[in-house]
């Protein structure tokens, strides 16, 4: 589904800038990956990339998708080929109602890829189960998209977009941070109930809790810009044991 | 109830638009160019004005001469434009000749026919809005009758000014001049000598409009100036809602547009006033477009209401500042605006809430757009005189950029003279966000269709004003007139 | 156009003016003076209001109606001025009498890295810089008030600090009206240079010491190198029946940082006009200010602020107090230019009005042309209601006491960033002293 090849990324127009240096990663249809690391690892501005930031630069490496490169590939078109990253920090945008911007997207993608658009009667059924699904407030979803949002509610609006749009490969930055237990819970819900062979999942997170109630098929430490470890769930209590300090290059070498 | 009477331009193809739309008389003759006393009294003369109206135009006219001869065309707001030369204008006009106008669809810019499909404004007006010599029928006269019954039942008078003149001297008589009078500016005193038509409305006590009204404006002609006015009169405790929609013909020199409104709010009534302005605003490249200088303003009475939306994304130039005055105690004024300004047009508009009755209430909500090399001002006056105890306004400007060649500007005014009023005056400028965009294309929408809803999510505390057929053409104005300034 | 009416009242300075003696004024200087002559007899006073932005709520009309006399009268003792504006013995303080200073009457510590005292001196002395400084940010502009500064400059008061000096206790320039019967025209003039790095904190204030009617013109000139940090103070005090009309510019280099509070109770039209331009990329300028009218009195607050480079902030926030017919104007306006991405600006006036006939005229405006910028203002006007009154009472409080606790309570918030303790103590005493005639001019507070 996924494969990333030597990927080599820097800030746009900043010398000396590389934040990953050199990812190798395959993620097959099916499965749920885990990417962890600590701050400043450069876990984020993977998934960014992955989902086409242009704040970022490759150096060199490439990323397929479905065995076609889609570096070159505008967010949109990545969107339509199934892709989706649940936001770290969603973007505020006023006026704009969660409703009509689902609706938009579902649209969007439908039309490039010669689907039928989704009826505003059946959409409008779909949004309100969902909405109930990811637990979020019915009141909230009429007003302006992420607007006056708590951090817990801007999370469980990219959970309700996740359910509602059904991609392929799903991205969570960090969806877990700054959650309670039971937003945790939902979230975790969400992406059990729609595990599916169909379906991947790379979930980006600095803390092993999340992984508590989503067990991962592939666990990898990203530290200073590199995979340091690839393995299996285990690997995410080892680091909840001992912390990331053994993967630094500071801790490694002392 | 009010909305389901209005017809969609998007959804009805069949050419039935614009039902309550009035029309200009197309004349075949026409006048020389230029303004004397002599037009003026050819215009009157023409349109079988009694003396009275005759006076009051020669009046104006007088009166403007002195301001021409003064030099005192507003300089004061931040536009430029080369001067005008008022002796180079039809002031009574009549299209261009058969032979010079397109003769047909085929013979038009097809990116005009693009833009009025994108527009949905069906064929038969596209042909009119091409400048096509189209025969005279206009199918609004018909549609328009088919509801003059029912509204003559109710005692409401809808007609074109002209009309009003000449089957309600005494509502004309009383009323004209009332809120704008001809002294009040240098194109205010013009619109009064030399207005070619407009529109009359008058409802009577205790009757509230059961449709929307409305009046769809263009020009035809090149080097025509465009001199309409309009007098609405709610009687006491009457409701109408008014709808006013404008376009111009693609022409490469500026046409002048003067126009006046006035709106008289009797005790206990409300008017709603909803503007569309979509006049040609001149190619990108800042060649034509309408000069848009328009006097608009409103009387309140006791417990009355008077609101006015507007959606400007036409014109080269808008000069434009719809107000209200309000007189009685309890009165209520509201202006919600978005202006927008892409290419190289121009636009300072804004209003005026002049407070004189007690407890009177304004609230002004406006939204600047700037793309391109578009330049926009908010100019506003805040005026709370000393009778009018509590008072309370609330003014909210915001202004969007987008790109680094234009500018946004906001000019608030604020006067105080009684000391027991409320005032608050907010402002904001902001753009559109990397992050925003960004978040947006990732759940698959084209930079441009992200740029859109972001732009038309900002604009809705004004769109939701406009009654629903409206705010659907107004979103779908945004987009075209912002096509090129994004993505 | 019509046929401009001949400039207004220009005849009424110009003996004054051709009565300068030029005996020891460098060339520049002259050529400079006269200059400026030339652009004040061309504008006059600004008594024409249509049309004219900048004088569109002030009526100069008594201003240019009446005739002022020129030249030093004094003297002037040092106990007079101490006990009418602020003062610490502690702080160097340089004194400007009717426009030309007093050796005798300023108190200089020889502070290390700092020049203060005679302008005149310093320009004889060929002082670095001032030749190109002086008047290069206010004198040659088409503005008639800098330009009759400009025609009438000998003396005045420089401020120079040097590089990478860092001046804890502040310096005072006092600028006196001496004690005459007659109505005087001064014009004062203060030029502040700020080296790089360095850092100065300056009280500008303004008293007269006569009871008739003086016209005081002052024009401040700052500039303000890389890195520089300045807090500056302005305090006018002068009395009701006065004409004072004050300009200050100030032009901040990279990084540097301008910070004014302005305290005006005084004068019959008092204004209080300052532009800072924020030339280079991460300048920060902050523009407070706090003003008490009554009577018949008028202040204006013309405040301008032009980002022209990226990355730099500004922040503009007035407040007033008005009783009995008295007007406040506030225009305040941002400018962000094309390059000026990044800018953050904000803008904002509030005023409380205690009485009938009291009147408020605000235009906060923004002037935008770059698309990356935080900008925001905001202006309210309003009243103390009964309610809030009713509360205090039943707390226990008198109701006078009340009322008093409430407009203290709104200036509090400006009083607050008056640091030198001197200087503190001399706002706050001449507020609680303007609270009293508030008051006694007030019909509304808590009526309504």
């Amino acid at each position: 589904m996924l494969e990333i090849k030597n990927l080599r990324v820097s800030v746009l127009d900043i010398d000396d800038s590389e934040i990953l240096k050199g990812i190798d990663l395959t993620v097959k249809t099916g499965e749920v990956h885990a990417i962890m690391g600590p701050n400043g690892s450069g876990k984020s501005t993977l998934a960014n990339v992955l989902m086409g930031r242009t704040e970022y630069v490759i150096t060199e490496g490439d990323i397929l998708y479905d065995g076609e490169s889609i570096i070159d590939l505008l967010p949109e078109k990545r969107a339509h080929l199934g892709m989706f990253l649940a936001f770290q920090y969603p973007a505020e945008i006023p006026g704009v109602r969660p409703w009509q911007f689902l609706k938009a997207a579902l649209d969007a993608k439908a039309d490039s890829r010669g689907e039928e658009k989704m009826s505003i009667r059946d959409f409008s059924k779909l949004f309100d189960e969902k909405v109930e699904a990811v637990g979020i407030n019915p009141q909230l979803v009429k007003r302006s998209l992420n607007e006056g949002f708590s951090g817990g509610e801007k999370k469980r609006n990219e959970m309700l977009q996740l359910e509602v749009l059904q991609p392929e490969l799903a991205i969570l930055d960090e969806t877990d941070s700054g959650l309670d237990v039971d937003a945790l819970r939902i979230v975790a819900h969400g992406v059990n109930s729609m595990r599916s062979p169909e379906r991947s999942f790379i979930i980006v997170t600095h803390y092993q809790r999340l992984l508590n109630y989503i067990k991962p098929d592939v666990v990898h430490i990203l530290v200073e810009g590199k995979i340091v470890k690839t393995g299996g769930p285990e690997l995410a209590l080892d680091v909840e044991k001992d912390g990331y300090k053994q993967y630094t290059s500071v801790g490694a070498s002392a | 109830m009010a909305t389901q009477n209005t017809i969609s331009r998007k959804s009805d193809m069949s050419g039935q638009e614009y039902q309550w739309g009035f029309v200009t008389d197309i004349e075949t003759d026409l006048a020389p160019r230029g303004l004397s006393e002599d037009i003026v009294r050819l215009i009157s003369s023409k349109k079988g004005e009694p003396e009275w109206m005759l006076e009051w135009r020669l009046k104006a006219y007088r009166h403007w001469v002195k301001l021409n001869d003064a030099e005192s065309e507003p300089e004061w707001a931040n536009v430029k434009y080369p001067k005008i030369d008022y002796q180079d204008i039809y002031y009574y006009a009549a299209p261009k000749s058969v032979t010079e106008a397109p003769k047909s669809l085929d013979d038009v810019d097809p990116e005009m026919l693009a833009t009025f499909e994108k527009l949905g404004i069906p064929l038969q007006e596209r042909a009119k809005l091409a400048g096509i010599a189209v025969d005279a029928v206009f199918d609004s006269v018909s549609v328009a009758t088919t509801f003059e019954k029912q509204l003559g039942e109710l005692g409401i008078i809808f007609c074109s000014f002209s009309e009003a003149v000449k089957n309600h001297p005494d509502l004309v008589k009383k009323y004209l001049g009332s809120v704008v009078p001809y002294t009040d500016n240098f194109f205010a005193s013009l619109n009064a000598a030399v207005f070619s038509d407009g529109s009359f409305a008058y409802i009577p006590p205790g009757v509230r409009c059961p449709i929307e009204l409305m009046t769809y404006f263009r020009i035809n002609t090149a080097d025509t100036g465009q001199f309409e006015r309009t007098l609405i009169i709610a009687d006491e405790g009457a409701y109408v809602s008014y709808l006013e929609g404008c376009t111009a013909p693609f022409r490469k020199t500026h046409q002048l547009h003067a126009a006046v409104v006035e709106l008289v709010a009797l005790d206990d009534s409300e008017i709603k006033y909803s503007t569309i302005q979509n006049w040609f605003p001149g190619t990108p490249e800042g060649e034509g477009g309408v000069f848009n200088f328009v006097t608009k303003r409103g009387r309140a009475d006791k417990n009355a209401k008077i609101s006015w939306t507007q959606v400007e994304t036409g014109s080269a130039i808008t000069w434009k500042y719809p107000s209200v005055i309000l007189k009685g105690d309890n009165s209520v004024g509201e202006f919600f605006s978005v202006a927008l300004t892409n290419n190289y047009q121009q636009a300072d508009t804004g209003t005026k809430m002049i407070h004189i009755g007690k407890n009177t209430k304004s609230t002004i909500v406006a939204k600047g757009i700037s793309a391109g090399h578009g330049n926009n001002t908010y100019r506003g006056q805040v005026q709370i005189m000393p009778g009018a105890e509590n008072a309370v306004n609330h003014t909210q400007c915001d202004s969007l950029l987008i790109g680094d060649k234009c500018g946004a500007h906001t000019v608030p005014y604020i006067e105080v003279r009684n000391p027991t009023a409320r005032l608050e005056h907010e402002a904001s400028t902001s753009k559109v966000s990397d992050e925003q965009l960004f978040y947006l294309r990732a759940r698959g929408l084209s930079e441009e269709e992200a740029h859109h809803m972001i732009i038309t999510g900002w604009s809705r505390e004004v769109f939701q004003e406009l009654p629903f057929e409206f705010a659907l053409e107004a979103n779908q104005l945004l987009k075209v007139s912002l096509e090129g300034a994004v993505g | 156009m019509t046929l401009a009416a001949p400039p207004t009242s220009v005849e009424k300075y110009a003996a004054a003016f051709e009565s300068l003696s030029d005996s020891g004024t460098p060339d520049w200087l002259i050529a400079t003076r006269l200059q400026a002559w030339a652009n004040f007899s061309e504008l006059g006073i600004p008594t024409a209001r249509r049309g004219n932005e900048l004088w569109k709520y002030t009526n100069l009309r008594p201003l240019a109606d009446a005739g002022f006399e020129y030249g030093q009268i004094g003297p002037v003792s040092l106990d007079q001025i101490k006990s009418a504006g602020p003062w610490d013995d502690a702080w160097d303080t340089v004194v400007v009498v009717d426009g030309n200073f007093s050796a005798q009457l300023s108190s200089l510590n020889g502070t290390p890295g700092l020049t203060a005292g005679s302008l005149g001196e310093a320009i004889a002395a060929g002082t670095d810089n001032l030749e190109s400084q002086f008047a290069s940010l206010a004198g040659r502009e088409n503005y008639a008030f800098t330009a009759l500064n400009t025609a009438f400059a000998a003396d005045g008061a420089y401020i120079g600090i040097a590089a990478d000096t860092r001046l804890t206790t502040p310096v005072h320039v006092v600028f006196v009206t001496s004690d005459p019967t007659s109505s005087r025209a001064t014009y004062p003039r203060l030029l502040i240079s700020a080296s790089s790095n360095s850092s100065l904190t300056i009280v500008e204030s303004y008293i007269n010491l006569s009871e008739s009617s003086q016209l005081t013109v002052p024009v401040t000139e700052v500039f303000s190198d890389h890195d520089s940090q300045i807090r500056h103070y302005r305090i006018q005090i002068e009395n009701e029946k006065s004409f004072h009309i004050g300009t200050a510019r100030v032009n901040q280099k990279a990084g540097s940082s301008f910070t004014s509070t302005s305290f005006a109770t005084g004068a019959l039209i008092g204004r209080n006009d300052v532009h800072t331009q924020l030339d280079e990329p991460g300048a920060e300028c902050t523009l407070h200010g706090l003003y008490m009218t009554s009577g018949q009195q008028q202040q204006d607050q013309e405040i301008s602020t032009t980002h022209a480079r990226p990355n730099c902030t500004s922040h503009q926030f007035y407040k007033g107090i008005l009783s009995g017919k008295s007007h406040a104007v506030f225009s305040g306006k941002v400018v962000v230019e094309r390059d000026a991405q990044k800018s953050v600006a904000n803008q904002k006036d509030l005023n409380l009005m205690l009485s009938r006939g009291a009147r408020i005229d605000a235009k906060p405006s923004l002037e935008i042309f770059a698309d990356d910028v935080k900008c925001a203002h905001g202006a309210t006007a309003g009243h103390v209601d009964r309610d809030t009154l009713f509360y205090l009472r039943s707390r226990g409080v008198d109701e006078e006491t009340a009322k008093a606790i409430l407009i203290r309570g709104f200036a509090d918030e400006m009083l607050d960033e008056f640091e030198p303790a001197a200087l503190r103590e001399f706002v706050e005493r001449t507020t609680d002293d303007r609270i009293a005639t508030l008051l006694a001019e007030s019909d509304t507070l808590g009526t309504v």
